[in-house]
């Protein structure tokens, strides 16, 4: 699903964010990506949702090289592709129904299918009720859920995540994380970066440790969804 | 191994809706989603509505700014379409006057009458003459006294002081300034013919202005449709700037340029549409206030001349022209504020 070859990623007027990495994540898997602050975590998830490009080597998503995805290509692209971010990257003056059903909109779904559909995913992150509410109407907690559930509306093959509990507490963070499991039960392949290692150790999953750009630790932990 | 249960509110089991889960079922079913197919035009349609309706909501929320907004375009419209009413009408008005294109023939004195009757008939025989009159000296004192008012005054003149005259209308054809001097120029040099006057300075001078007039219209109508291209422009790009957070979500969850662009489109239509009705408004309104006065005033010259309004085709050019600019002015600012707003560059 995931593979990257001998990335490297220099910004600009820095060293390199990423060097010589390669890494391979089958479809299916939900993985843990960790390292200390500045690691290139959040890099190596730009590359994905091509955010970024590389400098040196290939990203191939489904088997797809990136380096072959123009610009005009990138929406395409990225509609297959689920992101969830640590500030969630709400719109405020939408309903949590509108937030939750852009990715339909966009992919030019009817009107009955958008509504259908995101009461099926606010139903799964557990906020049937809200659809109605503006985001700041709801908790740290609940604007994650929603953002979540924007990222899986569209049922993507693969779902990306920085940091998704970053703001949260330990019980809250928990849940989002019981909330990426379940969603990888189903056969999402999700890769999640994140530094609360604890919280990793629990869940069992493969972790995979980044330090100054490159691989130090890859532990293949159980991967349901793939032999 | 964890147990995926622990969301708080979660209803216990989730219920088995087909298009509920996050089973993707393999990648290749996505090309299921629509954008062809027989729904296609539908939804492409349904959605361009959506935007559509959506964007002149957005536009109602804030009916300051808009008014102020369309208050300008409307006004940079009506300017030229007056302009180029004042000039079609003030045309108009020629085309009264130029039917009373006339030359006077005044023969010398002691030119007997059938002197005059033989001239006008060689007058008439020429191609460019529509019609000729003879007016005698006696007719001429006539009218002169019943007109004047002066009748005992003349009566104590022995000799009637007026010559023949031979009116001559110009074929409807030959009435341009220079075909009446020139038909001047040769009824001048016929036997017997003391004087001719054709006024066509007027008509020359009135030509000049009512040309310039109309390159009045077209350079106001430039001017203005560029000054309404910016007005546009920068309001949709503060627009823009204002909503650049909302632009970097949805190119982050797949929106194409496309996407993101048409409700700044329709935006801008709207503003020009609302505009050009507006404008539309302004020489409705104009129209109204003079009519009345102009009426009274041909009247009194006793002309029948009444002030034409815009032609429906020119009401429709002027909203619909309205729109387009916006649209286009839209467009243009879309085109060059979008592209800055990537997402991961503001980090
Ligand atoms: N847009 C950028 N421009 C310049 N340097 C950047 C940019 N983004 C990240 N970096 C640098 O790249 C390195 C990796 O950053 P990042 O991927 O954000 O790490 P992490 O998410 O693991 O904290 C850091 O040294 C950071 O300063
Ligand atoms: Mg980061």
């Amino acid at each position: 699903m995931i593979r990257f070859q001998q990335v490297s990623k220099r910004y600009p007027g820095s060293g390199d964010a990423l060097s010589e990495l390669t890494l391979e994540v089958d479809a299916g898997e939900m993985v843990f990506l960790t390292g200390h602050s500045g690691a290139g975590k959040s890099t190596l998830l730009k590359l994905i949702a091509l955010i970024e490009r590389p400098t040196r080597g290939q990203v191939l998503i489904n088997n797809r090289n990136t380096s072959g995805v123009s610009r005009r290509a990138i929406p395409g692209f990225r509609r297959d592709l689920g992101i969830v971010f640590q500030d969630h990257k709400l719109l405020q003056d939408r309903t949590v129904f509108d937030n939750v059903g852009l990715p339909l909109v966009i992919a030019g779904l009817r009107r009955k299918e958008v509504g259908k559909r995101v009461r099926a995913a606010l139903d799964q992150v557990g906020l049937l009720d809200k659809e109605g509410s503006m985001p700041l109407a709801l908790s740290t907690g609940e604007q994650q859920r929603i953002g979540i559930a924007r990222a899986v509306v569209a049922k993507p093959p693969l779902v990306i995540a920085d940091e998704p509990t970053g703001n949260l507490d330990p019980d809250l963070s928990l849940e989002i994380m019981n909330l990426f499991c379940r969603f990888n039960e189903v056969g999402t392949t999700i890769l999640i970066a994140s530094h609360d290692l604890a919280l990793i150790e629990r869940l069992g999953r493969r972790r995979v440790e980044l330090k100054d750009g490159r691989l130090a630790a890859d532990s293949h932990g159980p991967s349901p969804g793939h032999a | 191994m964890v147990r995926p249960q622990a969301t708080r509110k979660r209803p216990p089991a989730p219920k088995r809706d087909r298009g509920a889960r996050p089973n993707r079922r393999r990648a290749p079913r996505k090309a299921r989603e629509p954008r062809t197919g027989s729904g296609g035009i539908v939804t492409w349609l349904s959605r361009h509505a959506q935007s559509l309706v959506g964007s002149l909501g957005r536009l109602a929320r804030h009916p300051l700014n808009t008014g102020m907004t369309m208050a300008v375009i409307g006004i940079a419209l009506a300017l030229p379409a007056l302009l180029h009413l004042s000039v079609t009408n003030i045309r108009a008005l020629s085309g009264q006057w130029r039917d009373s294109v006339e030359l006077s023939v005044y023969l010398e004195h002691g030119r007997s009458e059938d002197e005059a009757r033989s001239l006008a008939a060689a007058l008439e025989r020429r191609p460019d003459v529509m019609e000729t009159q003879v007016v005698t000296a006696d007719e001429a004192l006539g009218q002169f006294r019943a007109a004047s008012g002066f009748g005992p005054a003349l009566d104590a003149l022995e000799d009637n002081p007026l010559p023949h005259l031979v009116t001559v209308r110009p074929e409807e054809n030959h009435t341009t300034a220079d075909a009446v001097a020139a038909l001047a120029a040769v009824a001048g040099d016929m036997a017997g013919v003391a004087e001719v006057r054709a006024d066509t300075d007027w008509v020359r001078r009135l030509h000049g202005m009512l040309d310039v007039g109309r390159r009045l219209v077209m350079l106001a109508v430039i001017v203005l449709a560029v000054s309404i291209l910016l007005i546009v422009g920068n309001t949709i790009r503060l627009d823009i700037q204002n909503r650049s957070q909302e632009i970097e979500v949805q190119k982050l969850v797949g929106a194409s340029n496309g996407f993101i662009r048409r409700p700044f489109l329709y935006s801008g239509a709207w503003y020009g549409l609302g505009g050009g009705l507006l404008a539309l408004g302004i020489v409705q309104a104009a129209l109204w206030a003079l009519s009345g006065p102009v009426a009274r005033l041909a009247g009194l010259y006793g002309s029948d001349f009444r002030l034409a309004g815009l032609k429906p085709e020119d009401a429709l050019l002027l909203v619909g022209g309205g729109a387009a600019l916006g649209w286009l002015g839209s467009g243009i600012a879309a085109a060059r504020n979008m592209r800055r707003i990537e997402p991961g560059r503001s980090e």
